[in-house]
């Protein structure tokens, strides 16, 4: 079951066929059924139902004086790591406990400015950091399709909430994987877009050289007009890029005539699970039939992004997460002196695998081990991103890869860190290069979906759409099947 | 441990001090270096203050394109090479008064390197010049107040983020009195570039020294340490003496100098209670701000915009107003003062009177009130007036100071005190002579006298004239009138 679709919801407010408040109150009702009892989901830490009923009725008041929004009417959930005026921005951390943010996120204030209705704050792995969601101190999350399996993370609230049918779009965020990931576990689309083209201005940081926000949707159609409304420059982030927004929808309809498609062969190794590369072939058909020229390149140093990435997104984590001190907001647990209540406070409000990242973290960037961790892992990364940049100026447009080694592993299944961190295997690239990526469901197996993965050329989101636009046509039902 | 007993002075000539200053200045900005919140001092604490210099979670840094102006001004005007690309990079460190957990600051690519300023001469001639290692920007933090509340220590972040420049000098400093000489000068080119208002008392220019002690011709360093918490210049000059003289004491004694942070509490210096030598900052580069990238265009536009500094404007009053070192150091020691003096000079047409003026009545004037000259009620084209009216003979010397303290106190130009006074010079002959007929007849022994050959009481005659006129009469006129009188 999936939620009205975006461009539905916003043309049929619009013509005043129904309310927003219609819209909410479908969304309650469905967030009920799917969060309700022992199976209940878990996809939501926040929702203040009454709040979003009330943000509803009064968008429909303006509706008679203002033209309609991109988004009018329709809800959207949000990750838990983006702030948000009214309800709590605890990124899934007990140190964030109770912490209301008293300024919005660039992305809500745009999403509230073309019309859409922030729906809850969506469950994730804490401050990011897994591909699981089951490292939150509010309880794992569980999968719609599969409740005895993970629902991938970390931002797996927000797909859950979008795979549920509680709404059609969410907003995600990504470091390594973490909206693609959980949008192929959970047989949705995500989208990665390009480093720089939305603002991280209220994205809680976790790594701030890779995160982006991202963007959930049921279809390529509501993850495009959901990047359309939350992307372009702003001044309040000065990572953010001052290159101009196209319409992502525009390439709905277009076929893939002239379209060079690239499969790098360093994601079809020899070990890939036959079954996804059996799903990456049919896509891969679908394409050619539709007209475009299919061609095998080489992304030479791809086995090098996993070490590459847990170095530098740790190191950055260790500095951006030091102001959880318990000295401003936030949990706080007194101790002996000032140190004491330091240790105390974030020994015990951050969880195991955020301790883990900010050891080591802080243990990369010490002196004497500077040059051979940190300043090593940026030059690697440099080679990772030139595998990309001379791939696209060879003459491809798009890649078409895997968007992960394995369908929706079971709740627990993983304990061992490493072996979980090569769940970004195929997607960590991406966040490295900076450039957009998107997953998008292509097949089933034993029930459990599989992603393909698209990737561009920076800010080349438009091209990236017209190919998932086409792919999800011509695969139809078998997307899903 | 204190150490304030100086070793004997035969002892200490064995040895030299070596000196290298880390000078914090406070940048003029209206607003942070990474936000639009006010950076004026005085609001109450935390009223200045928002998500970005709060630290809360999300909040991203953007940078004062002001800050970066008056940076490179302040390194331009220090002779440094401003670079084309710098880098922000954290420092990292726990403290209640750094929220984000780091200090935004910048580390192996600073905005500017490799300058030098000169302060004095050495007695064969050669200038003294002192190295600039770097000029780089960063925020300040905040502050921890442990006083205001028993038992509890209270965060105003109010300054958190107040853009700051850190000025590095090279270890070129090697005594006591060339470490004060360098900060005066310092200080006087930032006065001079309007980039700080430079105050040590108010915390705008702070000063952290590391010091070492070798013996006389050795050309290694010693080990340093560093002595912070001065207050004052005079400060840091004394903390620089004790601390040498402890270097000294221990290397004579064939102990070894630790290196560590030392504090100055106005007499003595001890080691600070926390390693603060041995902290690991972790720096690297600022992820959230991209490389400063500043146009060889826009350095050279800072560079025409720099406005005259002082030892280029020494080397023109010198010449242009003829006037002596000591005036020139005087009247250039503040940019204000020089400006004030150079009107003055221009309307008037007689440079060394108007630094006469200038350096007695309005330095004397302003001194007793503490008044600041930009707020000076007597205006340079009035004071030019008074002097105009000296020079063409309206009013007496004696007569100008009396005029020149009812403009301080009025306002008023300086005509029109004359007038108003009665304070103008009387040349008329009929009165003059009046006068000096009542003063014969007044005192007629020493007229008596003085008609006998007696020259010296000239002076008291026309004295006492120029009493009774209330230094009202020409004396020039007066003296030819006397001489006659009695040549008859």
């Amino acid at each position: 079951m999936t939620a009205r679709s975006c461009a539905v919801v916003c043309e049929e407010t619009a013509a005043g066929r129904v309310t927003a408040a219609d819209t909410v109150n479908e969304a309650v009702g469905r967030a009920r059924e799917v969060g309700a009892g022992r199976d209940g989901l878990n996809a939501f830490v926040w929702r203040d139902d009454a709040d979003a009923l009330s943000q509803a009725a009064s968008l429909t008041d303006r509706l008679s004086d203002t033209k309609p929004g991109a988004m009018l009417g329709v809800p959207v959930a949000i990750k838990d790591n983006i702030a948000t005026l009214t309800l709590p921005t605890t990124c899934g951390s007990r140190i964030l406990e109770g912490y209301v943010s008293p300024y919005e996120a660039t992305v809500v204030k745009k999403l509230r400015a073309a019309g859409a209705i922030p729906f809850g704050k969506t469950n994730m792995d804490e401050f990011a950091m897994g591909s699981s969601t089951e490292h939150s101190a509010y309880g794992p999350t569980k999968n719609p399709i599969a409740p005895d399996r993970v629902p991938g993370g970390s931002s797996g609230g927000s797909a859950v909430a979008v795979a549920s049918g509680v709404v059609s779009i969410a907003l995600g965020s990504e470091t390594g994987g973490s909206v693609r990931q959980p949008a192929a576990f959970c047989g949705i689309v995500g989208v990665k877009p390009t480093y720089g083209r939305v603002s991280r201005f209220g994205l809680v940081a976790f790594a701030s050289s890779l995160d982006q926000v991202g963007v959930f949707g049921a279809t390529v159609d509501d993850a495009a007009r959901g990047l359309g409304v939350i992307a372009g420059h702003d001044p309040m982030d000065s990572t953010s890029a001052s290159i101009a927004v196209p319409d992502y929808t525009a390439g709905a309809n277009v076929g893939l005539k002239g379209l060079v498609v690239g499969l790098p062969k360093e994601y079809f190794p020899a070990s890939l699970d036959p079954e996804i590369r059996r799903r990456c072939d049919a896509a891969v058909d679908r394409l050619r039939a539709l007209g475009a020229t299919v061609k095998e390149v080489s992304l030479p140093h791809t086995d090098l992004a996993i070490p590459v990435y847990y170095i530098v997104a740790p190191a950055e984590a260790s500095s951006n997460l030091a102001r959880f001190d318990g000295v401003r907001y936030g949990f706080r647990l007194e101790g002996e002196g000032l140190r004491g209540m330091y240790e105390a406070t974030r020994s015990t409000g951050f969880g195991p695998e955020v301790t883990r990242r900010i050891l080591l973290g802080t243990y990369v960037l010490s002196a004497g081990y500077y040059d051979a961790y940190y300043r090593k892992a940026q030059q690697v990364r440099t080679l990772i991103a030139d595998d990309f940049r001379r791939v696209f100026q060879s003459g491809v447009h798009v890649l078409f890869t895997p968007t992960t080694p394995t369908p929706a592993f079971p709740i627990g299944a993983i304990s061992d860190p490493y072996e979980m961190y090569l769940s970004d295997i195929f997607t960590a690239t991406a966040n490295l290069a900076g450039v957009p990526a998107m997953s998008q469901p292509i097949g089933r197996i034993g029930g459990l979906p599989v992603g393909g993965q698209f990737l561009a050329s920076h800010f080349d989101e438009a091209r990236m759409f017209t190919a998932a636009y086409a792919l999800e046509r011509a695969l139809g039902a078998e997307a899903l099947a | 441990m204190t150490a304030t007993a100086t070793a004997p002075a035969a002892t200490l000539d064995r040895w030299e001090m070596v000196v290298g200053l880390e000078v914090h200045v406070q940048l003029k900005t209206r607003t942070k270096i990474f936000c639009s919140c006010s950076a004026d001092f005085g609001a109450a604490p935390n009223a200045n203050t928002c998500p970005v210099c709060l630290a809360l979670p999300g909040a991203l840094p953007m940078l004062n394109e002001r800050a970066v102006g008056l940076a490179s001004r302040a390194a331009l005007a220090l002779n440094c090479v401003v670079q084309p690309v710098s880098i922000f990079a954290r420092k990292n460190y726990f403290y209640p008064d750094l929220p984000k957990g780091y200090q935004i600051s910048q580390f192996d690519k600073p905005l500017a390197l490799d300058g030098w300023i000169e302060i004095g001469t050495r007695a064969v001639g050669a200038p003294i010049r002192i190295g600039i290692t770097r000029v780089h920007m960063e925020e300040d933090a905040g502050k921890s107040i442990h006083d205001r509340f028993t038992g509890v220590t209270a965060i105003d972040l109010n300054r958190s983020g107040v853009p700051l420049i850190e000025i590095v000098s090279e270890p070129d400093i090697r005594s006591a009195e060339q470490a004060g000489a360098y900060l005066r000068v310092l200080k006087q080119i930032l006065e001079y570039v309007d980039v700080s208002d430079v105050n040590m008392e108010e915390g705008s220019l702070r000063v952290d020294a590391n010091v070492s002690a070798r013996r006389r011709g050795e050309t290694k360093l010693g080990t340093k340490t560093e002595v912070k918490n001065m207050n004052s210049f005079s400060g840091v000059e004394r903390a620089l003496e004790v601390e040498f003289a402890r270097h000294v004491r221990v290397l004579e004694a064939g102990g070894s100098i630790e290196q560590q942070t030392m504090l100055w509490d106005g007499s003595a210096v001890r080691p600070a209670r926390s390693k603060e030598g041995s902290h690991d900052y972790r720096y690297f580069p600022e992820p959230d701000l991209p490389p400063l990238i500043l146009s060889p265009e826009w350095i050279e536009q800072v560079r025409k915009d720099l406005p005259e500094l002082p030892a280029a404007r020494r080397a023109r009053f010198s010449t242009d107003y003829e006037l002596g070192e000591y005036d020139v150091e005087v009247l250039t020691a503040d940019p204000q003062l020089a400006d004030y003096y150079e009107s003055v000079a221009r309307a008037h047409g007689e440079p060394k009177a108007a630094a006469n003026w200038v350096m007695g009545e309005v330095m004397a004037t302003l001194k007793t009130s503490g008044e600041d000259i930009a707020r000076f009620r007597v205006r340079p084209a009035d004071l030019a007036s008074l002097l105009n009216l000296v020079r063409d003979g309206v009013v007496s010397h004696t007569a100008a100071k009396q005029i020149f303290g009812h403009m301080v106190a009025t306002g008023d130009p300086p005509a029109q005190i004359a007038e108003r006074e009665g304070l103008v010079k009387v040349d008329d002959d009929s009165q003059l002579s009046a006068w000096l007929d009542e003063v014969i007849a007044e005192n007629p022994s020493e007229a008596e006298r003085y008609r006998n050959g007696e020259k010296k009481l000239q002076g008291v005659l026309i004295g006492a004239v120029m009493k009774k006129s209330k230094g009202r009469a020409d004396p020039r006129k007066l003296n030819q009138l006397l001489t006659a009188r009695f040549a008859s």
